[in-house]
């Protein structure tokens, strides 16, 4: 820009205008078919992560991600660090089906099953139980500091507050076992990590329920943005129906709106009022909606006040709109391929999962020798194996090795007691006669199995090595 | 503070990071400043000026919160760069570094492990030698500094002695033991080509051969004997039971630190043989090294003794 562009455009403004100040949103309470799936949603997914924590299973938490000690538990199955791929499949199986819902149903998880969305939600209702509805939460904004604002600001944060302890207290908790977390703030024991990722996920979700709000959604959110790469006309998306719809204008419930020359909206504004991200959707699909279907709902109430039909904002495809379809073309080349990935993935983990043997081996050469001659005259190698039990229950196991008849397993004890969820490590030597010894190098492998339960089974490769024969 | 090869280093460090930081403060101020009117009809932002197929690309204001965490990393990079070392030429207020943070965290493991290893070094070796916890924790210092050598089980390799068995070069007291950890030993067997010709030395490794085990060829093992005795004896003694305290092996048992076979022991005698066990005094601390002591001491201590042989070589 030129000096005299740059003069005329900051004479009037501010430096930073380019930077806008959030505009709080008071969203309106809405009753309905979508308001009740989102509570159920709110109360079913808050439940259980409130929950979970407490429950047991075997004598250990249902869910908790030890990472001290590497391990994962999950209702019984117990992951260790080598069960990575499982958690690599499971993230895969996240993504995959959020390319799939969307395809199929818009931005379901933005409205119905997101955190941020989840928690908002309850802020939402805390912020309404002490403040009051929308009127009155405007109202009490505007008005002059006075003890009463003062109380209801100091018991609304208050609350909050609590609430997002008590949110970041269960996080850590999903970590740390929830009871023994319990006791050490009782105790004032805390650890200086956990004390950290109690106040951080605290500030979090405080910050972003009851601040951020839909700026996380807006600005904050990579989905929010490619998501329209994976929408067509064939994705569900909640939308008003113009046709129908215009030209809007107020009217008494007795006249007619045909001799008005009306469409069936009121422009009553109560789609504008209700959404959460403050977006109008009579001006059509905006990157801001979380299709929550607050403004369906709530239009609706409008249409049957006045003997409508329901509908006039409504989940459809831009091809229902446009009248090439009556239904959702649900089946396309788009879902089939993800519901086929999706179907394919999930598969992998249920079969992996389900054939997993919890026992892993280790075989672990030593670096400094390559063979050994023993005082009476044998080739000896050395090894160490690591037998790692993954399963809830000791085992014993059976070590043997193969490739090689020439060759004989040295150890203090063939049978090796690993008790649950721990790893033994067991010297292990094995020799041959330099007689028989018609190579410098075998392949060599190691099995172990286990006596009492013979499913459990690992094999590991190794090598032996040998002078070169002469 | 790092240690560069040149000054030159230090300041192609900074001056990015300031250059970087500068640009950076500049480009935030620069967009803060609004743009030319170019409103586009029906719509609140203006224009970039960017228009494709009738698509108009707008300048939609940013939330002022997001100005503010800009500024928040620049405050953040201003005080990471005054506390830490991180602008190539100044060391930082807290005097951070890794070496320094490394040794603070090795004295407070010091600190916290020293009443356990205070209570080992109290313990006589043969004593400490049974203790079992005590025996797990040296398993694992013996892990760290002595199998590349020793192989895993202590059984030695080739050139390496067997710590597990009852020959002992050097002795195998508890005070011996302590002695080659703490400073190390070396081992060193001339070579005898030269002086007792090829001939000799084939008489002397079997006169050797046979201090341990039956050998065919008597002729060459009384040939050899006399050579010994001229030669040998001083280091290994008359009978070959070898001496302690010059680390010279004992050659009637059948524990062989290069090998048994007459081609090796040939070989040892010609050529000699050099042997090191490094001092690990300045290596471990004496608490480390008693307990290293006490493991050793416990492996020869539970060794069956090598003398019956289950199997003649064929070789």
């Amino acid at each position: 820009m030129t000096k005299k562009d740059f003069d005329s455009a900051t004479e009037n403004q501010s430096p930073t205008s380019m930077y806008a100040s959030r505009e709080k949103i008071y969203p309106r309470q809405v009753h309905g078919l979508f308001a009740f799936w989102r509570s159920i949603g709110v109360f079913t997914l808050l439940g259980l992560y409130y929950l979970i924590p407490w429950l047991l299973w075997d004598g250990h938490q249902l869910i908790l991600f030890d990472l001290p000690d590497r391990k994962f538990y999950i209702f019984g199955l117990i992951l260790w660090p080598q069960d990575f791929f499982l958690l690599a499949l499971i993230l895969i199986i996240a993504g995959v089906s959020l390319f799939f819902f969307t395809a199929v149903a818009g931005r379901l998880w933005c409205g119905f099953s997101c955190p941020q969305t989840v928690w908002t939600e309850v802020f939402l209702w805390i912020e309404r139980k002490i403040e009051g509805n929308r009127q009155q939460q405007i109202k009490l904004d505007r008005q002059e500091l006075n003890a009463h604002k003062i109380f209801l600001k100091f018991s609304k944060h208050a609350v909050w507050i609590t609430f997002s302890l008590f949110t970041g207290f269960t996080f850590v908790g999903y970590f740390t076992p929830i009871r023994e977390l319990g006791d050490a703030i009782s105790l004032h024991t805390l650890g200086g990590w956990e004390t950290f990722w109690i106040l951080f996920y605290s500030v979090a979700t405080y910050g972003n329920a009851g601040w951020l709000r839909e700026q996380v959604c807006i600005y904050m959110c990579p989905y929010a943005r490619f998501q329209s790469a994976m929408f067509d006309a064939d994705t569900l998306i909640i939308s008003y129906d113009s046709v129908r719809g215009d030209p809007r204008g107020s009217r008494n419930k007795a006249s007619d709106k045909t001799t008005l020359g009306l469409g069936d909206c009121i422009d009553c504004t109560l789609c504008v009022q209700v959404c959460p991200t403050g977006i109008d959707i009579r001006n059509g699909l905006q990157y801001e909606c979380i299709t929550c279907a607050a403004c369906v709902d709530v239009c609706n109430n409008v249409m049957d006040k006045l003997d409508y039909d329901q509908g006039l904002i409504r989940f459809t495809t831009e091809n229902q709109l446009q009248g090439k379809t009556s239904k959702q073309n649900k089946i396309r080349p788009r879902t089939l391929i993800y519901s086929l990935v999706l179907g394919l993935l999930s598969f992998t983990l249920v079969y992996s999962v389900a054939t997993r043997v919890p026992v892993l081996l280790d075989v672990v050469r030593d670096r400094g020798a390559i063979y050994r001659e023993t005082w009476d005259g044998y080739i000896e190698n050395i090894y160490t194996i690591r037998i790692l039990n993954m399963d809830a229950k000791t085992h014993q196991y059976q070590v043997t090795i193969s490739g090689m008849d020439k060759l004989e397993l040295k150890m203090k004890n063939k049978i090796v007691t690993v008790p649950a969820g721990k790893v033994i490590e067991v010297p292990i030597w094995i020799r041959g006669d330099p007689n028989y010894l018609t190579m410098s190098r075998y392949e060599i492998n190691f099995r172990v199995k286990s006596i009492d339960q013979p499913s459990l089974v690992a094999t590991e490769e190794s090598r032996f090595f040998a002078p070169r024969p002469e | 503070m790092s240690k560069f090869t040149s000054p030159f280093w230090e300041w192609i460090v900074f001056i990015p990071t300031l250059l970087g930081i500068i640009g950076i403060v500049a480009l935030i101020i620069w967009m803060s400043v609004d743009t030319p009117d170019t409103r586009v009809e029906g719509e609140e932002a203006k224009s970039m000026g960017h228009n494709w197929d009738g698509l108009e690309e707008l300048n939609n204001p940013l939330p002022r919160w997001w100005l503010y965490s800009f500024y928040v990393t620049i405050y953040f990079a201003v005080g990471y760069l005054v506390l830490y070392p991180g602008s190539g030429i100044y060391e930082g207020v807290l005097k951070w570094n890794s070496t320094k943070m490394y040794n603070d965290e090795v004295k407070q493991f010091d600190q916290k492990l020293k009443p356990l290893f205070d209570k080992y070094t109290a313990m006589p070796i043969p004593k400490l030698a049974q203790h079992k916890q005590g025996m797990q924790t040296a398993r694992r210092i013996f892990n760290n500094n002595c199998t590349i050598c020793h192989a895993s089980d202590a059984g030695g390799i080739r050139g390496f002695p067997s710590l597990k068995d009852k020959a002992w070069l050097w002795g195998g007291t508890a005070a011996r033991i302590k002695q080659s950890i703490t400073d190390g030993r070396n081992g060193n067997m001339p070579a005898w080509e030269k002086v007792i010709k090829k001939e000799g030395v084939k008489q002397v490794a079997h006169y050797v051969a046979s201090l341990s085990r039956p050998v065919k060829n008597q002729a060459l093992v009384i040939a050899g004997k006399k050579i010994y005795n001229n030669n040998c004896l001083a280091c290994h003694g008359a009978t070959g039971k070898g001496n302690k305290f010059l680390g010279a092996p004992n050659l009637t048992d059948r524990a062989w630190l290069y090998g048994g076979t007459l081609k090796t022991i040939s070989k040892s005698i010609a050529y000699g043989r050099k042997g090191k066990m490094p001092a690990h005094k300045t290596l471990l601390s004496p608490a480390k090294i008693h307990l290293l002591t006490a493991y050793v001491y416990s492996l020869s201590a539970s060794s069956p003794k090598k003398e019956s042989p289950k199997k003649e070589k064929k070789k």
